[in-house]
């Protein structure tokens, strides 16, 4: 009974507490003995048993005198390792943050913790959420718990891999991630977990290691859609402290979910696809789409002519964005400082060690596009394009209530492939940077399997704001799709 | 748009990183190729748009201009490579 503990998600966790079937203590205690025996997978940077139980105690005690602080009380979860967290190490998987311990606590992670969510660790990812693999973590790769024959470890996705990891591999009931450019819902439809990144606005940044600041939105990685719509309902709400956070009301989002879609319209644009796509990914955006039918939705053929150019426009604004926002690492006020004949010196001598390979290709990229002389061309014109992919989602959703697409082009690949080549690397993120330049909600379901057997997922696109009809149409994808597998977990 | 050495050299000088010598050639034909992949964007026409400020239509929040936080030195200090008293240190920089 115990060890079957961990199996449980958010919902069926928090109905186990409420009748009394086990305590917080006793469920946090079946994650951690998981999260133990599956080291192997690299899935958690920093292991926090001790904060846990001391949570999960705080939980019962209040539960035994009738208070509790809402569905997530008591219910253990990941933190990604993006989100500072006050006395707990917080490296965002780069050695430049060696040794960092945030007096503070991140926006999100206390909403949570005030919700009564008890935190398990914070989870691996790739350094400052650059990556779509979680190979460029200083902290090693995270592995897919999910195996072929083959034998051979394939990537989780990234950046936000080690939580989607200890979602799907039953080490946390649910996990925060946090998504620039798809780094929620790619590493969600890999490992075959659900995974949201809501409306820009609706998560506060405050306490969040900044990559691209105008594109940066946390979410909840999590088993079921369900679970999303609880964790979100505690992580979503407006902060003084973070000037891009929405002032609206948080709406009750599980009441959004039903099985009815009558007078739905969902639009199917038809540029996403890319050469040399399988036809398996195809075969499963069909499925989607009729099954959305079936519920009683209409589907619609549309087209976003302007979807091949986000991802070349994504690659100007975000290492634009990073090569500001990372400026603060310069061995001055926290984290690594290597010393140099110079201020300079030192400067140079610290970012030049403390930054994996990608991190520094990007800040390059950044530096360059906003430089004199090539500000126009690159950074302005890319700023343009902008405008035009928003101003084409927003005409289509004139016409339509929420887009369906793939989440990615392909499955999990083996760890070491498309590394020849950075550009390679990025193509994993084609279906998911559109909604992240344009702001909209957007979520990744598991949908089914590749022909090898790799989980898939399917994308939802919404309205900004409009986090109901995501939720709304992934719980009939959802439950249409029937995904109950798991991957066989091994403790190596 | 291919970058040469000497430009990456530059780039590298600006952005505080300090690059192996070694890695250089490598490097600069990486940037050259992301760089040339980006330009495809000059296939579309944006005469008529606006560059991007927010996703989001937002009023600009005001605050009120009062300190409403501080004044815990050795929290804010905690995390410092090598602090001396309640400064951060950096190496000399005048004679």
């Amino acid at each position: 009974m115990r060890s079957q503990l961990a199996k449980l998600g958010i919902a069926e966790g928090a109905r186990g507490l409420a009748a009394g079937e086990f305590s917080s203590e006793e469920l946090t205690e079946a994650n951690l003995v998981a999260m133990e025996a599956a080291r192997g997978l690299n899935a958690y940077v920093t292991e926090t048993p001790d904060i846990a139980m001391e949570r999960a105690h705080a939980s019962d005690v209040r539960r035994a005198v009738g208070e509790r602080l809402g569905p997530l009380d008591g219910i253990p979860i990941a933190v990604k390792d993006l989100f500072c967290t006050e006395g707990v190490l917080t490296t965002a998987g780069s050695y430049i943050l060696d040794g960092f311990t945030p007096p503070y606590e991140s926006t999100i992670s206390d909403n949570l913790r005030a919700a009564g969510a008890v935190m398990l660790g914070k989870t691996n990812m790739d350094e400052f959420a650059m990556g779509s693999a979680n190979i460029t973590s200083h902290y090693g790769s995270v592995k897919n718990p999910w195996k072929l024959a083959d034998g051979k470890d394939r990537v989780p996705g990234g950046s936000s891999g080690g939580s989607a990891v200890a979602v799907a591999a039953h080490m946390a009931t649910g996990a925060i991630g946090s998504d620039t450019g798809g780094s929620i819902r790619q590493p969600a439809s890999f490992c075959g977990i659900v995974g949201m990144k809501p409306t820009y606005g609706r998560c506060s940044r405050w306490g969040m290691v900044a990559f691209a600041s105008s594109l940066d939105q946390a979410g909840p990685m999590t088993r079921s859609v369900e679970d999303a719509a609880i964790m979100l309902g505690a992580m979503a709400g407006h902060d003084p402290k973070d000037s891009t956070s929405a002032d609206r009301p948080v709406p009750e989002f599980t009441a959004a979910l039903s099985h009815n879609l009558q007078g739905l319209r969902v639009g199917i644009p038809a540029e996403y696809r890319i050469d040399g796509m399988e036809q398996e990914i195809d075969d499963l955006w069909e499925r989607g789409a009729n099954w959305l039918q079936e519920a009683g939705a209409e589907t619609v053929r549309i087209s976003l002519p302007l979807t091949k150019y986000a991802l070349p426009t994504y690659y100007i604004v975000a290492p634009a964005e990073a090569s500001s926002n990372l400026a603060r690492y310069d061995g001055v006020r926290y984290g690594l400082r290597v010393e140099g004949e110079d201020l300079t010196g030192m400067y140079e001598a610290t970012r030049g060690e403390g930054f994996g390979a990608e991190v520094r290709r990007r800040i390059m990229i950044g530096t360059y596009v906003l430089s004199t002389g090539y500000y126009d061309a690159y950074y302005v014109k890319a700023q343009k394009v902008r405008t035009l992919i928003l101003q084409e989602f927003q005409a289509v959703f004139e016409d339509v209530d929420v887009l369906l697409t793939p989440t990615a082009p392909y499955p999990a690949f083996p760890i070491g492939e498309k590394m020849d080549d950075p550009i390679q690397m990025y193509i994993n993120d084609i279906f998911t940077v559109p909604a992240s330049l344009a702001g909209l909600p957007a979520i990744s379901v598991p949908g089914g399997f590749s022909e090898e057997g790799l989980p898939l997922g399917l994308q939802l696109i919404a309205k900004p704001w409009d986090e109901d009809t995501l939720f709304r149409a992934a719980h009939v994808l959802e439950s249409a799709a029937g995904f109950k597998s798991m991957p066989a977990i091994e403790g190596n | 748009m291919a970058l040469d050495k000497d430009a990456v050299t530059n780039i590298a000088r600006l952005a505080r990183i300090r690059i192996d010598e070694a890695e250089m050639g490598a490097l600069a034909d990486e940037l050259s190729n992301i760089l040339g992949w980006i330009k495809e964007l000059e296939e579309v026409d944006t005469s008529e748009a606006e560059p991007m400020t927010s996703v989001t239509e937002m009023d600009w929040r005001r605050r009120s201009d009062e300190v409403d936080d501080g004044e815990y030195p050795d929290r804010v200090l905690a995390n410092a490579p090598e602090p001396s008293g309640k400064f951060y240190t950096v190496p000399k920089v005048v004679e």
